[in-house]
């Protein structure tokens, strides 16, 4: 049985099933608030949720069970007072140490929980680092989206903004630094100087039995970094545009990722009218699409960059997205053949999968 | 002392209680205090910065005010969600 945790523009949706037949919804919370994000710590088995109330702000809950009650996080502001005010979370991570977990969000900011959830404190060092005036915003905000940690050391951690590039700290959060060498944005002249920060990053994810690899879906490019995100190699040939926000790995294999294309900037929909997943076995070297099973015909969806999610591994690894159109795929096979796991959902903000 | 009208979730914040006598010469300073009366309540109605967050409406006596709206000790502030969505 694997369990999606589907954030979506009205709630939450806890599905359960297998792939290749439809999922069950068998709870639903937070009815009719935007759940950006939701993740089931696989170590407590506590649920954590990011909410956008439009009222009442941005704020985390957390529950042992997503059907029962659910209590508000501690923590979860910036330092009152200044000239900002905290948007949005857009993701939650488990960190390396027991009760650890990290949530990004918006403007650009991480916090960190070391009592599994319950209590939050912002990370100092990146909120106060000295370049944070020049970064901007990308169009869905200055999002911290992406946070990849270090198996087995906890110090060591990545984590991406849009658009404000890659930053790398491996003191625990109290100093970072830019990783974004290599990377070309070309919404930027020529010209651009080599420090510059303003890199729309959409979505990053370390290999986890190889972690000096890490792979990057960008504002038009496909990367893949092999030495800890200090410098990043294009590898977007062979892929029908480079432009597009999912980004999934296989956690066995260094080798492997996934992206689902979008047409172009301009145009966020599956190119085509055909849903095809894209993968890589060779690091990039090529990549093959996915989409038996998957619509392709008159099919013009959006994947936003958290709707996509991988579960188990080897024979039982299984790939899962969504839609703001409301679909939710899931494939039992590593991506050779899909099916539909949910449809008519609101618009699906992002998933979270676990067997 | 002003008194405060809460509503919805607001109310479930502050001991499921309708209603509060807070001081405050201004909406802001009754806000506040209002917070600190009541902190599970603290990041619902004023942001970071003190602001009013912007999808909430604060009505002094029946008519419209912002944070600065001075307030008298015979005044009635309410708190609403404002009318949007999608």
């Amino acid at each position: 049985m694997t369990e999606l945790l589907v954030g979506t523009k009205k709630g939450l949706f806890v599905l359960e099933g297998a792939p290749g037949a439809p999922f069950e919804v068998t709870a639903r919370a937070f009815a009719g608030e935007p759940v950006e994000y939701a993740l089931r710590d696989p170590r407590s088995g506590r649920v954590l949720a990011s909410v956008t109330s439009p009222f009442y702000g941005p704020k985390l809950w957390y529950a042992e069970d997503p059907a029962g009650d659910w209590e508000q996080a501690d923590g979860v502001a910036l330092p009152e007072g200044g000239a900002a005010a905290l948007e949005r979370i857009w993701v939650i991570v488990a960190g390396e140490s027991d009760g650890t977990l990290y949530a990004g969000g918006d403007p650009g900011v991480l916090f960190e929980s070391h009592d599994g959830g319950a209590s939050w404190a912002l990370n100092r060092g990146l909120w106060e680092h000295p370049t944070r005036e020049a970064w901007q915003p990308g169009g869905g905000g200055l999002c911290l989206h992406s946070i990849a940690t270090w198996p087995g050391e906890p110090d060591r951690l990545a984590v991406a903004i849009s658009a404000a590039g890659v930053w790398l700290t491996e003191d625990g959060g109290q100093t970072w630094r830019r990783g974004n060498e290599g990377l070309v944005a070309r919404y930027l002249p020529d010209e651009a100087p080599a420090d510059e920060v303003a890199l729309c990053v959409h979505r990053l994810h370390r290999a986890p039995t190889q972690p000096e690899r890490m792979f990057m879906q960008f504002h038009g490019g496909v990367y893949r970094s092999d030495d800890a995100g200090a410098t990043w190699a294009g590898i977007a040939d062979g892929l029908p545009s480079d432009f597009g926000f999912p980004l999934a790995l296989d956690p066995t294999d260094a080798d492997s990722a996934y992206v689902i294309p979008l047409t172009a900037d301009t145009d966020r929909v599956t190119p085509d009218g055909r849903v095809r997943v894209y993968e890589t076995r060779d690091a990039g070297a090529s990549w093959s699409a996915r989409g038996e099973g998957l619509p392709q015909q008159d099919a013009y969806l959006t994947v936003l960059r958290e709707a996509f999610d991988r579960a188990g591994e080897d024979a039982a690894f299984e790939l899962y997205f969504g839609s703001t159109s409301g679909d939710v795929f899931g494939s039992g096979d590593a991506g050779a053949t899909w099916s539909t796991a949910a449809t008519r959902l609101p618009p699906v903000y992002s998933i979270s999968a676990q067997r | 002392m002003p008194s405060v009208r809460l509503r919805g979730p607001l109310k479930r914040l502050a001991d499921d209680r309708s209603d509060h006598a807070v001081a405050g010469a201004t909406v802001g300073e009754l806000l506040r205090e209002l917070e600190r009366a009541q902190p599970a309540m603290a990041g619902w109605i004023l942001d970071e910065r003190g602001r009013i967050r912007r999808h909430i409406n604060v009505f002094v006596n029946g008519e419209r005010g912002g944070e600065d709206t001075a307030v008298d000790n015979d005044d009635r502030v309410e708190i609403l969600p404002a009318i949007s969505g999608g």
